[in-house]
């Protein structure tokens, strides 16, 4: 039996085959081919992409060029939600290579945050951690680390180095073995049915009886028709990380196992495929 | 932590039991009657039961509880008869004891009580001196009382043997009843308390047992200890009034409660005095109200008044068992007991429930909240829901006024026995007691509202990360919708009430560390969950979990891998500063920059190179080393640094590691995990050991582990064994022992056996490099020394005025370092103390009753007696110290060992048997039954009879066994076959006496698949000549090499030994792993050493490694054997050190 471990490996060297074409509207110079990435699921677009622009600027005159902005099918791709969470949401039934589109022009405001740097990511990214501590550990662990600590989680994830990002993170995942877990699980769930961005409330590893609370546990309390019912034809994905664990899997397992660099669970419920 | 057993007796004298383990109060079904009180210890439980008789219960241990008698037949020489039993008639008895002033025919021995049984008939003793006496064990003298010897000389007039016999304690497991005495008047026993083995380890198992009569007369039994379970008299200790209930810590504490309500405390309580000689009044903690009951422990007095209001008395310890003053606590008990580690168990007055003072620490003995024990009764189940609604009412009705009724009718029940439970029987017995002032007992309410046992606890709900989310999510979406419930804990109610009388802990280990699961049976265990024990392994969800997760690789990933990865790979760079121990001289500690720099490998490996920036006259320079070349990383702890040490086969070879130290531990750790990580990537290794690996522990403890390869033995080119790669594996150790089919079992400093899980990681590398199940806490504990000097003057005699040239009068043992009781730290950060210190008297050479030992100067020879002669003399102190850690190695409890050895060779299959050997720290010789590879723990110990304490052991690969006794003499166990593996019958004679080589005294044996190894006191190493299998026993011992410690013979006959330091070097304790060259079948013996890694290592086992070399064509004569290297005897030389 494979060891949990291989799955931290598993999750943070997910991948995503990804083409990026231009959109047609954009005014180019000469023809821009379509540019070939694998995508780590665990990043941030706008992290991974300088290949991109750099690619598709040879094709445009510098002055056509402004804030780089991704869109599939429509949906303007939100780059502070981790690529994986991206693809599960809006494209996990999609012929791969993931088929994504580059927009120079008519930046969204009302849809999307600018990305001017790197910094911003690196901001939001902390802030995830930090949030996701306070639900874990009151912040006390994240506040007891070093800003070289800090660092050097951002450093992992940002030149993906999985040793260098989990010397750390190891830390943000240990709780006292006197408590079953976590004091709450940070998670989120995303749907593209509702225009809510994420449900995210506070929910305890363990029942006050000092049960493990599930995956079903936290779907029943916080989106029961999730759940699938007895009898009918199952009407909802629940996707972690590309794939759909059982109900009855530990939620404090899922929390340290599958849970994104942010250290928060991205869940995403998304309609069963009607064909 | 071992498990061990609350007691407790309900109020209609059923007993029970609950373990630290388990979540059931289980009922004592042996008991045949009701009980009135039990006390227990951590081997056995006393009772009263309601035929007023005192009841022992000695729990069932695979060592049994054996008296050994003993008796000398003694004969004379006359020219007629020869050697006869006729005496001359000034002689001594024909059969005495060893002094001839006892006649002891050996039918005068008797069987003292019917919980005994003989183990089998008188034999002669055939060992004299650890020598082979002739057969019929005589020993010969010229005249009784002289010296004897085992040799028949002409001037032989007298001779004798020593006949044994032995008896064993049967009535294990079950109440066994102690005879009751003749001389003793018809008065009942009320009350009982049994304590005292923290006051002396001579004899074992002693045990003091103190008991009160209904008439108020106190009596203590005499003569407990292991070979005398039952002890053997009461005797009356006389009292300034009439006592009713009494209480006995494990070390020198002693009350009693007084008929007129106040307290009398034993003073006096000595190692060479357990009953003490007087007593001391202390007053009742409340002028007006009498004390009705007392628990005391090792530092910690708690009392009850008659209005059932809980005391704590401040201020006790064995310079003032008396104490200064009374603290009002929270909670109205009926009755309190002190259990080990003074933890506190109470019956509530209310309920009539157990509670456990949770919180209590050696800082703060009272504690913190008193919280119920709610687990069922093992009969509960069956009629639960029929009583649960009863019981509940029963618990409310059961208080005040009520409970004298009901115990009115418990009483009535057994009319006869004229007996009645103790507490009510206080509360309608006490008269008011006499108005006293107070004034050295100032009662302090301060603490009074700092606990209650039931309030819920509400928890305080931080609202999280309100603007961690606002930066990103502004403008795109609201703010995170958190809801924010306050989660109120539940209260905990047990829906059934059993109703307790009388409850004893004095065998119950816990501390405010254990996780006890006796307060809510819903609780899971955390390894259930997170560290996912076997079942959580196998469940269907992570199965799921896996599969899903390698059909997303084979869907997102594999049809695209030649794609373009988003993040370019580079190097990889740690930073750090640290000192360095430099390598020059004048050696010091200089501050340097570290850094590691990581890259991935040609072949995918992670590799790295270590750097060292350092100043030098102002100049920037640097030292390095590769992390592939790197062989070992040993933390150096001590109690200045937090230093390392890092080996390459090159600084091996220097005997001069990189020595780094680290700010903190933390820090240390830190790069411990890192660097050793990064070592095991370089070189491709990862997860468990394997069955074939080397096993080897350091004299700080620390346990390594190394994969040998395939050319280890290879002949004649081995593997330098400078080049071993050596990782850390968790948890701490003195001995580790192995067998080829991955049977590792090991021995702490403490004693405790340990068996490998199978994982790896632990103690410093929790995270990644760590197995994530099958590691567990592993705690050691080990004693600190130091000496008490003092020289003799004709004016004062000793005092601790020595002359100028003399040793400091508080030193370590070699006199050349002061080391006071103030100053002295435990070994390294990572122990600290868990006792006082304590004069010690089990040094070597006897000390006199206060531990001094004596001798004509210093440094000398030390005795345990003054002679005329004697100057100087000087006493151990010993303070006990415990490290707990972590590492894949679970405990198997309850015996001691001081050695373990394990079959070394394959077992055909996994269910086959293993033979495992052991000794137990008392010398007894073990074998282990049900030991496969997979249970590697076994279940239960076999005892083989022995006529001496034994200390080392051995198992050869064709079940062969050898063994070391204490007295240096050597054994061998013929047609131990593996279907017997104690050998036919289990009986004493099986052993072969070999005698030793020169007169030497053996101290450990190693058995191969035929060579025979041992080691001598005097660091000999000797190989057993003319093994053959029609003469397994041999015929001569035959001298290797000296400066041997310890030697490892494994499966294929290879030797490696811990070769000691060269003498004249001021360190005490060096020692290095050495690798025997050239051995081959028709050259067994080997030609040459080679030096691995070292000083400081204690042990190594290499009998995992039955992997046969590759044959090479011998194209050359063999290599010339490679010189000894020349040994840097430098302190640095032994990182370890002692």
């Amino acid at each position: 039996m494979a060891d949990d471990k291989d799955v931290l490996r598993d999750v943070w060297f997910g991948r995503i085959p990804a083409c990026f074409t231009l959109n047609q509207d954009e005014v180019t110079e000469r023809e821009a081919e379509p540019y070939y990435l694998l995508l780590p699921r665990v990043s941030y677009l706008t992290l991974v992409t300088d290949k991109v622009k750099k690619h598709f600027h040879k094709a445009m005159r510098a002055e056509d060029a402004e804030e780089m902005w991704f869109e599939y099918e429509g949906t303007p791709l939100k780059w502070h939600n981790p690529i994986g969470v991206l693809f599960d949401l809006h494209a996990s039934n999609t012929v791969l290579p993931w088929s994504i589109t580059v927009h120079f022009k008519n930046f969204p405001e009302r849809e999307l945050l600018h990305c001017p740097s790197n910094s911003v990511i690196e901001a939001h990214f902390m802030s995830g951690i930090k949030e996701a501590d306070a639900l874990k550990h009151k912040s006390q662990v994240v506040n007891d680390m070093q800003k070289k600590d800090h660092k050097q989680l951002w450093m992992g994830l940002q030149n993906d180095k999985f040793d260098q990002f989990w010397a750390i993170n190891r830390k943000l995942m240990e709780y006292p073995t006197d408590e079953g877990g976590f004091r709450y699980i940070p998670f989120r769930i995303y749907q593209t049915t509702s225009d809510r961005p994420f449900i995210q409330k506070l929910f305890r590893p363990t029942s006050p009886e000092g049960t493990a609370h599930t995956l079903g546990d936290l779907l029943r309390e916080m989106y029961p028709v999730a759940l699938p019912t007895d009898g009918e034809p199952k009407r909802y994905q629940v996707v972690i990380q590309g794939i759909e664990p059982l109900p009855e899997t530990p939620l404090q397992w899922l929390s340290e196992h599958l849970s994104h660099p942010d250290n928060f669970l991205h869940i995403c419920v998304t309609p069963v495929p009607s064909d | 932590m071992p498990v061990s057993l609350l007691w407790a007796v309900d109020v209609y004298g059923r007993v029970y039991s609950l373990s630290t383990a388990g979540q059931v109060w289980e009922q004592c079904r042996d008991a045949q009657m009701e009980f009135k009180r039990v006390t227990a210890a951590q081997q056995c439980c006393w009772g009263i039961a309601c035929d007023n008789n005192i009841y022992l219960n000695i729990h069932a241990s695979d060592l049994p509880v054996r008296y050994q008698e003993e008796t000398y037949e003694n004969q004379r020489w006359n020219p007629v008869d020869g050697f006869s039993e006729r005496l001359l008639p000034s002689d001594r008895w024909q059969w005495s004891d060893v002094t001839g002033l006892q006649h002891q025919p050996l039918d005068n021995f008797r069987l003292p009580s019917i919980s005994w049984e003989w183990e089998g008939d008188w034999h002669a003793d055939e060992n004299f001196e650890g020598e082979p006496t002739e057969k019929g064990g005589w020993t010969y003298s010229m005249d009784f009382p002289a010296t004897y010897t085992k040799d028949k000389k002409w001037n032989s007039c007298v001779r004798r043997r020593r006949w044994l016999r032995y008896r064993r304690y049967k009535a294990m497991d079950t109440w066994a009843k102690i005879p009751p005495q003749q001389t003793m008047l018809p008065d009942p026993f009320s009350d009982i308390s049994c304590g005292g083995w923290e006051i002396s380890d001579e004899p074992s198992g002693r045990l003091s047992l103190w008991a009160v009569s209904l008439q108020g007369k106190m009596w203590f039994r005499e003569g407990i200890n292991h070979h005398n379970p039952e002890g053997s008299l009461w005797e009356e200790v006389p009292l300034p009034a009439e006592v009713v209930q009494i209480s006995c810590g494990p070390g020198d504490l002693i009350w009693a409660v007084l008929w007129e309500g106040q307290f009398i405390v034993r003073e006096g309580i000595s190692r060479d005095c357990p009953k003490g000689t007087s007593w001391a009044v202390v007053d009742s903690p409340s002028p007006d109200v009498a004390a009705t009951h007392v628990a005391v422990g090792m530092n910690v007095v708690w009392a009850l008044t008659k209005d059932n209001k809980v005391w704590f008395r401040r201020g006790v310890n064995s310079h003032n068992p008396c104490g200064s003053g009374w603290i009002n606590m929270v909670g109205e008990m009926i009755m309190l007991n002190v259990g080990l580690n003074d933890q506190v168990l109470a019956i509530s007055c209310e309920d009539r429930a157990v509670y456990f003072r949770q919180g209590v620490t050696s800082s703060e003995l009272s504690g913190k909240t008193w919280r119920a024990i709610s687990v069922p009764r093992d009969g509960d189940r069956s009629h639960s829901s029929a009583s649960a609604s009863s019981l509940q009412s029963a618990g409310c009705y059961f208080c005040g006024e009520v409970r004298a009724q009901s115990v009115v009718s418990d009483v009535e029940s057994d009319t006869d026995k004229g007996s009645l439970d103790g507490a009510s029987h206080l509360v309608a017995s006490i008269s008011p007691i006499s108005p006293e002032s107070f004034v050295d007992a100032p009662t302090d309410h301060s603490e009074e509202p700092i606990d209650t046992p039931k309030a819920p606890v509400l928890e305080e709900e931080p609202i999280p990360g309100e603007e961690e989310v606002e930066a990103p999510s502004a403008g795109v979406a609201i703010s995170s919708m958190a809801t924010y419930t306050l989660a109120i804990e539940d209260q905990y109610g047990a829906d059934e009430h059993p109703l307790w009388a009388w409850v004893s802990g004095g065998g119950c280990s816990v501390d405010s560390h254990s996780q006890l699961n006796w307060f809510n049976s819903l609780v899971q265990s955390v390894q259930s969950m997170s560290l996912s024990v076997t079942p959580a392994q196998t469940a269907a969800w992570r199965k799921q979990i896996f599969e899903q997760l390698s059909e997303r690789t084979k869907r997102e990933m594999d049809n695209f891998r030649h794609y373009e990865q988003a993040i370019e790979q580079s190097v990889w760079v740690k930073k750090g500063t640290m000192q360095w121990w430099r390598d020059w001289k004048p050696h010091k500690w200089i501050d340097v920059h570290f850094a590691l720099e990581q890259f991935s490998g040609p072949e995918g490996n992670k590799d790295g190179i270590l750097f060292i920036y350092y100043n030098f006259y102002e100049e920037k320079k640097y030292l390095h080393a590769f992390i592939n070349e790197v062989t070992i990383l040993v933390p150096v702890l001590n109690d200045s640094k937090h230093s390392f040490a890092i080996y390459t086969p090159e600084r091996t070879k220097q005997r001069w590691p990189i020595r780094l130290a680290a700010a903190t531990e933390l820090e240390m750790h830190d790069w411990l995990a890192l660097l050793s990580d990064s070592c095991c990537n370089s070189r491709g290794i990862q997860g468990p050991p394997s069955k074939q690996a080397a096993w080897s522990v350091t004299c700080k403890g620390d346990i390594f582990v190394c994969e040998p390869s395939p050319s280890l033995e290879a002949m004649p080119y081995p593997t330098p064994c400078d080049q071993m790669f050596w990782r850390q594996v968790g948890g701490h150790l003195r001995v580790v022992e192995c067998n080829s089919v991955g049977i590792v079992w090991g021995i702490g400093y403490d004693h405790t056996a340990w068996v490998h899980t199978g994982g790896y990681g632990g103690g410093f590398s929790q995270g990644l490099a760590s197995s994530t199940d099958n590691l567990y806490t592993q705690v050691d504990v080990k004693s600190v020394y130091i000496y008490e000097n003092q020289r003799w003057n004709p004016v004062s005699g000793y005092t601790n005025r020595g002359l100028p040239t003399d040793r400091y009068m508080w030193s370590d043992a070699s006199g050349l370092h002061e080391c006071t009781k103030t100053n002295m730290k435990p070994p390294s950060p990572q122990w600290t103390w868990v006792s006082e210190w304590a004069i010690d008297y089990s040094i070597s050479g006897g000390t006199d009753r206060e531990g001094w030992q004596y001798a004509a100067d210093f440094p000398a020879s030390y005795h345990g007696y003054k002679t005329l002669k004697d100057f100087v003399r000087r006493r151990r102190w010993a303070r006990k110290s415990k490290l707990t850690s972590t590492g894949p190695w679970q405990e198997i409890p309850p015996i001691s060992l001081i050695d373990v050895t394990i079959l070394p060779c394959a077992a055909q299959s996994s269910v086959d048997v293993v033979p495992l050997w052991a000794i137990s720290n008392k010398g007894d010789v073990l074998c282990r039954l049900g030991v496969t590879t997979l249970t590697p723990a076994g279940f239960s110990w076999l005892h083989v009879g022995t006529d001496q304490p034994f200390k080392s052991i051995s198992v050869g690969a064709a079940s062969q066994v050898w063994a070391i006794a204490k007295d240096g003499s050597a054994f061998y166990r013929g047609s131990v076959s593996p279907q017997s593996p104690a050998g036919p019958g289990a009986k004493m004679y099986c052993w072969y006496h070999i005698p030793s080589p020169g007169k030497q005294k053996l101290k450990q044996v190693s058995v191969g698949r035929t060579s025979v190894y041992t080691v001598d006191e005097n660091g000999n190493l000797w190989y057993r000549h003319g093994v053959t299998p029609s003469y397994p026993q041999g015929s001569s011992w035959e001298h290797i090499s000296n400066n041997v410690r310890k030697v490892s013979a494994g499966p294929l006959d290879q030797v490696w030994i811990i070769a000691d330091k060269v003498q004249g070097s001021q360190s005490l304790s060096c020692g290095t792993v050495c690798h025997r060259l050239g051995v081959q079948p028709v050259e067994p013996k080997g030609q040459s050493w080679d030096y691995g890694i070292g000083g400081g290592w204690d042990h190594i086992t290499v009998r995992g490694n039955s992997m046969e070399p590759p044959r090479l064509p011998s194209l050359t004569a063999p290599a010339p054997p490679s010189p000894l290297p020349v040994r840097n005897m430098e302190v640095n030389g032994n990182a370890v050190g002692c």
